[in-house]
């Protein structure tokens, strides 16, 4: 090892490090720095020993602390769960009017209720409740049972047509095909469409209407949420505005079918969910 | 007969022998600077008193903003997100305002340093102002710099016990004012004060002054020039902003040398000497513990202490003033060429010394007009810029904002007398303390009306919406538009909220989308 190399300037001895001409000077370290040094190690081992660290041969030292961040999530859903609290002995308490009556508790009641329809209702009517043929658009002012916030709330806790359920919604159309002749149906199709276009109604279809369908969808065919008669004179088709679409309606009705929600998710959730249906456009 | 053993002698020496080992670690050498007296001492005894008082009584500054807001003048409220400084109000999105300043904060920094150098580092550091507040405590308790050096090597008596448990129960004292005084800007400081008082405050407010109480007692009153010399990056990254024409605290060693403590047995011998006494007067008294005469160096903080100090030695041997002074590289070159003779012989002071022995006229002296430098004016230009965009950017921002979003899923509804309908989520900033009516008002689509979820209007073309103090609401709003009115079935049609308040005419618009099925 050769002589060290003295700095001209500082009198200082340099580490023989070089760049581009800078040389690095060799001065002791503060000792401050190196006491900080060892307070970090001791940090360290402390922590180690509170926290969980170690690993052991089938699991790891827990620490003395006993911190895990399982529990941590558990305290902090307790928590989220007590935040919540109050809003939901509210709302088990009001009906349904109040609760869309007070801003606080219906904002409440449409977040939860969307929350619960994104996990429950989105796989028939989709994310955006738009709904799809024979799935029907819950955005729209058209109601097959009903759109007050009681009809609405009826209809998701009992359901349509479902069997585990006596109060559930039932209505069901005749299989026309078995009952009226292809002319006769392909007039019926001509009436329906002249009734929805605001056209002339006083055509061949218009008896063969009055005898066959008015029963349920009225003798102006305005349908009947009672009995879950659609209306057939607005812009909304549930199975398609086409006269084939609608004539097959008329030969072999399908009947949409949809479960009970109040005995699976309870009378709460059912509210919550009908605040954020009836919230979203066409409720009356 | 005698033989001679022939060996090689090397001239060589252990590289780690114990004479030249140096340790690995070295303690701290204590700094014991002593009082100096004069107008940068002055000056620097106005700029204490002025950062601390704004610092510690900033908080304390009442502002009426009326009953919705508080009347704090300066206020970060983290918790509702507002931060107030006097007439201004500023919202999360509006923090730019303070991204702003800090840029112009950095860019008055670089054009400070580009002129007179370390000013920030040698005058209003926070480091620096705690750290001349804690030695003028120090001084106050233990003496001036020969009683305190006595003091500390002297045997633990029980004066020196007394003495040092005061001088750090004091230290601890200005430590915990200084953290209590920085959790005042962030809650109401009356209320938090008897909060804090009483046990009562949050947490994180007891958290903040112990870490804070910490941190200034062990930078201000153990660390002191440690902290800027081996923890501060700015010493580092000044050098950037500095040239020869920066002002740096310098020792003008063209006069100063060759330094004599016997000039009159020098003059006698006719030994010219320089005005440099080699007193040591601007040793003791720097805070950084180093001789400003080895030239511009990393830990001077250009404090100018050694100024007033060598003046004062100055005016009593009667010569001029500014043996160490605020210079140039440039000046201090040309004076030094002057000195030498370019370079040609050893300092010569009679060639800078007029007949009478005063510093001739032929020197160069700084000239404010060296101020004026392109990188001056460039950093000038920039921070003067970003000071009227911020300006601008202040006083035409809007008091009542709109945002508009519109439902993307449905995009649109058939309803069932063959309506369009479109879903907006409609937020309506009031951004003043004050409640306000305001009207919610379409433009630009035919046919177009709205409702609002949770409002009694039935379809119309405006609604009026009471907004509260200082909030946002938000509004879900339905627009429908009849088939027959719009012209082009499955293209985007045009639409404008506008949202008009009356009282003041502050008013904001939102263009967005109308869309339909084909």
């Amino acid at each position: 090892m050769s002589q060290k190399e003295i700095d001209e300037i500082s009198g200082v001895a340099t580490t023989g490090h070089e760049w581009d001409g800078i040389k690095e000077l060799d001065n002791p370290m503060p000792r401050w720095w190196l006491w900080t040094f060892y307070a970090t190690i001791f940090w360290a081992l402390v922590y180690t020993i509170a926290y969980p660290a170690w690993p052991l041969v089938t699991s790891a030292t827990t620490g003395i602390l006993n911190w895990s961040s399982r529990a941590d999530l558990q305290a902090e859903l307790v928590s989220a769960e007590a935040a919540k609290s109050d809003y939901i002995a509210a709302i088990e308490k009001a009906s349904v009017e109040e609760i869309l009556a007070d801003d606080t508790l219906r904002q409440f009641a449409i977040s939860a209720g969307a929350a619960a329809f994104k996990v429950n209702c989105v796989q028939c009517h989709g994310s955006g409740a738009a709904g799809s043929p024979g799935y029907p658009n819950l955005n729209d002012d058209e109601w097959l049972w009903g759109g007050s916030p009681e009809d609405i709330r009826a209809t998701i806790a009992h359901g349509i047509r479902f069997a585990g359920d006596d109060e559930t919604r039932v209505s069901e159309m005749p299989a026309f095909a078995d009952i009226l002749s292809r002319d006769e149906i392909d007039a019926v199709v001509k009436h329906v469409l002249a009734l929805s276009s605001g056209g002339d109604v006083a055509d061949a279809g218009a008896e063969i209407f009055a005898q066959n369908c008015a029963a349920c969808h009225g003798d102006a065919g305005k349908g009947n949420p009672e009995l879950g008669a659609p209306d057939l004179t607005d812009a909304i088709w549930l199975y398609g505005s086409e006269p084939a679409e609608i004539a097959a309606q008329i030969r072999r009705p399908r009947h949409g079918v949809m479960p009970a929600w109040e005995a699976r998710l309870g009378e709460t959730a059912v509210k919550e969910l009908t605040v954020y249906v009836h919230s979203l456009g066409g409720g009356e | 007969m005698t033989g001679t053993v022939a060996f090689e002698r090397h001239d060589a020496e252990a590289v780690n022998s114990a004479r030249l080992r140096k340790p690995l670690y070295s303690a701290r050498r204590k700094i014991f600077p002593k009082r100096a007296k004069g107008p940068y001492r002055n000056f620097k005894w106005l700029v204490m008193a002025v950062t601390l008082g704004i610092y510690y009584l900033t908080p304390w500054i009442r502002w009426d903003r009326g009953p919705f807001a508080p009347d704090q003048a300066v206020l970060i409220d983290l918790a509702n997100r507002r931060f107030y400084f006097f007439f201004i109000e500023i919202w999360p999105q509006e923090f730019f305002l303070v991204a702003g300043l800090l840029v112009m904060a950095g860019l008055g920094l670089f054009l400070l340093t580009s002129t007179i150098g370390r000013a920030w580092c040698g005058y209003t550091c926070p480091q620096t102002v705690w750290v001349d507040l804690f030695l003028a405590v120090e001084r106050a308790i233990e003496g001036d710099r020969n009683a305190r050096i006595r003091l500390d090597q002297g045997p633990w008596t029980a004066r020196k016990i007394a003495l040092r448990t005061l001088k750090h129960a004091i230290w601890l004292a200005v430590a915990v004012a200084t953290g209590g005084a920085w959790i005042f800007y962030f809650a109401d400081a009356p209320t938090l004060l008897r909060d804090f008082v009483t046990g009562q405050a949050a947490p994180v407010a007891y958290t903040t002054v112990a870490i804070l109480t910490a941190t200034t007692y062990v930078f201000g009153g153990l660390m002191r020039e440690q902290v800027c010399t081996y923890m501060c990056p700015w010493p580092r990254i000044q050098a950037a902003m500095l040239d020869e024409h920066s002002l740096t605290v310098t020792y003008n060693d063209w006069r100063g040398e060759p330094r004599s403590r016997g000039t009159k047995k020098a003059a006698a011998l006719g030994i010219e000497t320089g005005d440099c006494v080699d007193c040591n007067a601007c040793v003791v008294v720097c805070p950084m513990g180093i001789d400003i005469r080895d030239g511009q160096q990393l830990e001077c903080i250009t404090c100018a202490l050694c100024i007033d100090a060598c003046n004062d030695v100055m005016d009593r041997l009667g010569r001029d003033r500014g043996l160490i002074s605020y210079a140039t590289l440039a000046d201090y070159n040309a004076n030094m060429a002057l000195a030498t003779g370019n370079g040609t012989h050893a300092i010569k002071p009679s060639l800078v010394r007029d007949a009478s022995g005063r510093i001739s006229d032929t020197v160069a002296r700084f000239h404010p007009r060296k101020l004026l430098r392109p990188r001056t004016f460039i950093y000038f230009g920039s921070w003067a810029l970003i000071g009227l965009l911020l300006v601008y950017g202040l006083v035409s921002r809007d008091r009542l904002e709109l945002n508009v979003l519109h439902d993307r899923n449905p995009q649109y509804v058939v309803l069932s007398d063959g309506s369009i309908r479109n879903g907006y989520t409609v937020k309506l900033l009031n951004k003043i303390p004050e409640p306000r009516t305001v009207t919610v008002r379409l433009g630009g689509l035919p046919g177009a009306t709205m409702s609002a979820v949770g409002m009694e209007d039935s379809e119309s073309k405006q609604i009026t919406v009471t907004l509260e103090p200082d909030r946002t609401r938000s509004l879900k709003i339905y627009v429908r538009q009849p088939r027959e009115k719009n012209r082009t079935p499955g293209k985007a049609q045009r639409l404008v909220f506008h949202v008009v308040d009356k009282s003041s005419l502050d008013s904001a618009e939102y263009v967005t989308n109308f869309e339909s099925p084909e």
